[in-house]
């Protein structure tokens, strides 16, 4: 999972504005840092350009699942096409495997997306003239790989979506959430390390969204792709995310675990979204915990919080024990205390330095 | 712009600056009219003003045609070949075999109705007897139609996908369709010399603009995301084109081909008038002029025959497409299946010598002399009755509109003379009308009133042309601004100067004349069509065939009864124009929303205020586009109606022809092509503003 391991894809001061008011403001040269960005990126609004990503600095591992939320038209889009170059950056810099990705040939690029880019559609971007077969095969047919070996590959990836039995229907025979099934065999077919998912699930009813959700969860646990997915759910993105960046207005306000945005949400903005969260869903013991200030761990005796439980299951825990509570690690070693206040704390929202 | 909108309140006259605009060409008018002797290069422009555009283009046109002629001639030989080829194997085919594999293609295309139709049409072509020059007919638009397609499949692609395409191609389209058909014919004379070639490179080029627009829009309307999946996919741009983008819009192709095979048969029946082939069109036009009329109508069932075949195949293909069958694999199977029988079939009939070549269908030729017996002796008892219905129409309809009452009220027309008073109540008359007229209902209408009495004192041809270019000129930059306005004076100003004002007004008289006829004919049936379903059931199959014959063959009925001349052609115009009148008055008026009409009936509105005051207002605008279509038909039928006895332009550009004159022709084709285009950006301009009001 997340943590440590190579960097997959970087943006460094990465800008996309739409519209010529800026004129030659964004020469590469000489790219505003911090602040200065910011009131770079005020002015071009002003002046009636649309910022739809200002000064993007993102470090993405690789295996990791990293979600870009936002409100709608806060440039979530617009900064995955720019790293998969649907829309070509207006300046800065983009790495892929420590590569640079902005200055490479079409043919370059062209290879690039054949062997290491899968996306999936938020319309599904579904080939309507094609079976889901010949849909799923089509990157394949792209390489130049022959009938038999796409369709047996086909037929893999069509088994691993559950869509057995569909392989001949056509796109507008199918359900939304079969559609998206076969959007994401198809961008799986080449096997590839990059994974982009702008929205793929927002078209659909929410129980099928749930359901497409623990698919996606199995399917990463399988495969272990950098997954690049964009949601204007905040659940959506707490419940996949290893990390998660928060976008306004074409900028990052802030990047962090779920656990992270929900224990400290960096600006209103972020509380907003934070609000609607079940925080007793979200926020672990181990963030709560006070460790123990001496020595080494020791044993506990059973009766301890595990660190990775959830704020809810460790308040029906408590509920039966008085007194500070014991925190135990995976190999069941003591490392801390919580105090039940905190827990009651943390549940209203009162922890986290408002 | 809008005014003419905003002021339909009755009394409440507020006279936006427009109007005196319209006050200065009154002025003018009354200048032309009264001071007509010292000004006479107002009303008539003078001969010694001309450019001699035409020899111009005469002299480019022999110097290119010097240099050219290597290149042209190697490039009609080379289509000659294929042509040739076609045309010997389908008149070496067992006629039996070519049915059954029309029978076939219908039975893929669509199913076993359409069979029906195209067995028992395409029975009758072997039987009539013209079988032979059906398939020359046929070997033409079989290597015309590939040629168009792969044209028009270039340039949709260009004109949707690059930026220059984008701009340059519509107003050139527009162009190429409404540059007359014979105009299309001349400079290929020129170059390719007499033959067939000819026809087949005339038709490739004219039938291609419906291809080029249902390329660009299919391929604009592929929706971005089905893009970027092939772009992420790593396609290349000619995967990307060919595997994604135009299969995805096929639906749209489809239609475009159904089109262009549409137009490329009309223009290789046009195209006959060249001769020389022994096509059908060929068969036909050398019978009306022997006036052998039932061999010509039994050519002309020919040609609407192979017409409806086409079509139908065609829009079968184009309606059924992967969204309705689901998978398509045994059809290989089939189609193999299929091509062998086929083929067996066609070696056992050549062995035995059968349906090898049609003799002399002796029926045939018994049913045409009895046809044009009984049509000699029809018009031989009937003869007074037509003479008087022509006369009628020409002295009191015609006339009129061409040289003005002021010229065709003559004792020997409608018995009496024009005399002085009379013409000062007529002008008096007409100036209280309009007063009247503009008090009641705005003062647009009165306008209107006012000029149209003008128009119909000195008549199209009478009437100055300085009035005339003013009044449109002026008319276009009320309805659709500055652009429209410069548009309207330069392609006038063109026609003008290059000598063609004349011939234009006749033109635009005959035009005119026949639209009119065509759009009250035409509206009246579109009204009651829409109030009885089964009117509008029979109607709809019969325009739908109307649309499909190719303009030719409205001139073998007409002239049949009525010999060469305007009226003759006034009603070959009409029976082509008529159509686009009934469908979008039909249609504006059935799309007037139920919940207004139950709103009048509530408000106790009886039926004919509910006509009158609610549904045909609403259908307004689009009987706009209708008469709109209707013009253009007539356009276009003009030019061919020019085989039948036409005075104006038409018949210019085919003298043009027959004399092979490019530069007569390219001039006064573009001057047809101009004036068609004049017509259309005006009535747009003004159904637009029409739609407009309507929302607001
Ligand atoms: N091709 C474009 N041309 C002009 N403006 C664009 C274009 N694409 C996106 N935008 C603008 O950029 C902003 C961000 O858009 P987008 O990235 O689609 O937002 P999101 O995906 O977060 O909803 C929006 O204001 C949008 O209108
Ligand atoms: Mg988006």
């Amino acid at each position: 999972m997340a943590g440590e391991g190579k960097t997959a894809l970087e943006c460094r001061n990465l800008w996309r504005v739409f519209g010529d008011a800026h004129g030659g403001k964004l020469a590469n040269s000489a790219l505003p840092k911090g602040d200065d960005a910011i009131r770079l990126a005020e002015e071009m609004s002003s002046a009636g350009d649309i910022v739809a990503c200002g000064d993007i600095n993102l470090k993405i591992k690789d295996g990791e699942f990293f979600v870009l939320m936002g409100l709608s038209g806060s440039g979530k889009s617009t900064l995955m096409r720019c790293m998969s170059r649907l829309t070509e950056p207006s300046a800065g810099e983009l790495l892929i495997d420590g590569e640079d990705f902005l200055g490479i040939s079409d043919q370059e690029l062209m290879e690039v997306r054949r062997r290491k880019m899968g996306m999936v559609f938020q319309h599904f971007g579904l080939f309507p003239h094609m079976s889901v077969r010949e849909n799923v095969a089509f990157p394949l047919r792209v390489q130049g790989a022959s009938e038999a070996e796409r369709n047996a590959k086909a037929d893999e990836m069509i088994t691993l979506v559950g869509l057995d039995g569909r392989e001949d229907a056509f796109p507008h025979q199918l359900s939304g959430g079969q559609k998206q099934r076969v959007g994401i065999a198809r961008s799986l077919a080449v096997d590839p390390e990059l994974w982009f998912l702008d929205e793929p699930f927002s078209a659909l009813d929410p129980l099928i969204r749930w359901q497409m959700q623990s698919e996606l969860l199995r399917l990463q646990t399988l495969f272990h792709k950098t997954i690049i997915f964009v949601t204007h759910d905040f659940m959506e993105a707490v419940r996949l995310a290893d990390r998660i960046a928060i976008m306004k207005d074409g900028l990052v306000v802030q990047v962090g675990t779920p656990e992270d945005i929900v224990l400290n949400p960096a600006t209103d903005y972020v509380a907003e979204f934070v609000k609607e969260a079940p925080r007793t869903k979200i926020i672990k013991i181990s963030q709560l915990m006070e460790p123990l200030k001496t020595g080494k761990p020791k044993k506990s005796g059973g009766e301890a919080l595990h660190c990775d439980m959830t704020l809810e299951d460790a308040l029906s825990w408590s509920a039966v024990r008085g007194g500070a509570l014991p925190v135990a690690d995976e190999d069941g070693n003591m490392i801390g205390t919580v105090p039940p206040e905190r827990l009651t704390a943390a549940l209203s929202g009162g922890d986290d330095g408002e | 712009m809008a005014s003419d909108i905003t002021n339909q309140s009755g009394l409440d006259v507020k006279f936006p600056e427009s109007v005196w605009g319209w006050l200065l060409i009154i002025l003018l008018a009354l200048i032309c009219g009264v001071f007509a002797s010292s000004v006479p290069w107002l009303v008539k422009y003078p001969q010694n003003w001309f450019v001699p555009l035409a020899d111009w283009i005469n002299i480019f046109t022999d110097w290119f045609e010097a240099i050219a002629k290597p290149v042209t001639r190697f490039i009609g030989n080379l289509l000659e070949l294929p042509m040739q080829g076609l045309r010997e194997v389908l008149q070496w085919v067992p006629w039996p075999v070519t049915v059954l594999a029309v029978a076939l293609l219908a039975l893929h295309a669509s199913g076993w109705g359409l069979v029906v139709i195209c067995v028992l049409a395409s029975l009758y072509i072997a039987l009539s007897g013209y079988w032979e020059q059906a398939m020359n007919t046929m070997a033409l638009v079989g290597v015309a139609v590939p040629l168009s397609l792969l044209l028009g499949l270039g340039l949709g692609i260009y004109a949707s996908r690059t930026r220059s395409g984008q701009r340059i191609m519509p107003p050139i389209l527009d162009l190429m369709q409404t540059i007359p058909t014979f105009a299309y014919l001349i400079p290929m004379l020129v170059l390719f010399g007499f033959g067939p070639v000819v026809g087949l490179i005339a038709s490739a080029i004219y039938a291609c603009p419906p291809m080029v627009r249902n390329v660009s829009l299919g391929l604009q309307s592929v929706p971005e995301e089905i893009r970027e999946a092939a772009r992420m996919s790593g396609s290349s741009s000619y995967q990307q084109l060919f595997w994604v983008e135009i299969p995805a819009a096929m639906g749209q192709i489809k239609v475009g081909i159904n089109q262009t095979i549409m137009a490329a048969l009309s223009m290789v029946i046009i195209a006959s008038v060249i001769g020389g082939f022994n096509d059908i069109g060929w068969e036909v036009l050398s019978t009306m002029r022997k006036a052998r009329f039932g061999d010509s109508l039994l050519a002309g069932v020919v040609i609407v025959f192979i017409a409806i075949i086409m079509d139908r195949i065609s829009a079968a293909y184009a309606n059924r497409d992967y969204l309705s069958s689901g998978s398509d694999a045994p059809s290989k199977h089939h189609f193999l299946i299929a091509a062998g029988a086929l083929i067996v079939l066609c070696a056992v009939l050549k062995f035995f010598d059968i349906g090898t070549a049609i003799e002399e269908a002796d029926w045939a030729k018994s049913i045409a002399d009895w046809l044009n017996l009984k049509l000699d002796e029809f018009v031989g008892a009937y003869g007074d009755i037509l003479t008087s219905i022509k006369n009628f129409f020409y002295f009191f309809y015609l006339l009129p509109l061409r040289t003005g009452l002021s010229q065709s009220i003559l004792p020997f027309t409608w018995g009496f003379d024009f005399t002085g008073p009379m013409r000062i109540s007529y002008a008096v008359m007409c100036v209280l009308g309009a007063i009247g007229v503009g008090m009641r209902w705005g003062w647009q209408k009165g306008l209107g009133v006012a000029i149209l009495a003008y128009l119909l004192y000195f008549g199209t041809t009478g009437a100055p042309w300085s009035v005339v270019i003013a009044t449109l000129t002026y008319l276009g930059w009320q309805v659709g601004g500055r652009k429209t306005g410069l548009f309207v004076l330069g392609a006038l100003g063109f026609i003008l100067l290059t000598g063609m004002w004349e011939r234009a007004m006749l033109s635009v008289y005959l035009c005119g004349a026949a639209a009119i006829m065509s759009f009250l004919f035409g509206a009246s049936v579109g009204v009651w069509a829409a109030s009885n379903d089964t009117v509008s059931a029979i109607v709809r199959p019969i325009c739908d065939t109307f649309q499909t014959i190719p303009l030719f063959v409205f001139l073998i009925p007409t002239l049949m009864f009525f010999q060469l001349g305007e009226f003759t052609a006034l009603l070959a115009i009409i029976a082509y124009a008529f159509v686009p009148a009934i469908r979008y008055t039909e249609n504006g008026l059935r799309e007037v929303s139920p919940q207004l009409l139950e709103v009048a009936v509530e408000q106790g509105c009886t039926p004919s205020q509910i006509f009158w005051q609610v549904k045909l207002p609403l259908a307004m605008p689009s009987m706009m586009v209708g008469l709109n279509q209707t013009i253009m038909y007539a356009f276009a039928m003009l030019v061919i109606a020019a085989l039948v006895g036409t005075t104006g332009l038409g018949q210019q550009i085919y003298q043009a022809l027959t004399a092979a004159n490019t530069g007569l022709g390219v001039v006064s084709g573009l001057s047809m092509a101009l004036l068609a285009m004049t017509a259309d950006r005006i009535m747009q301009a003004w159904a637009a503003n029409r739609y407009a009001g309507l929302d607001g």
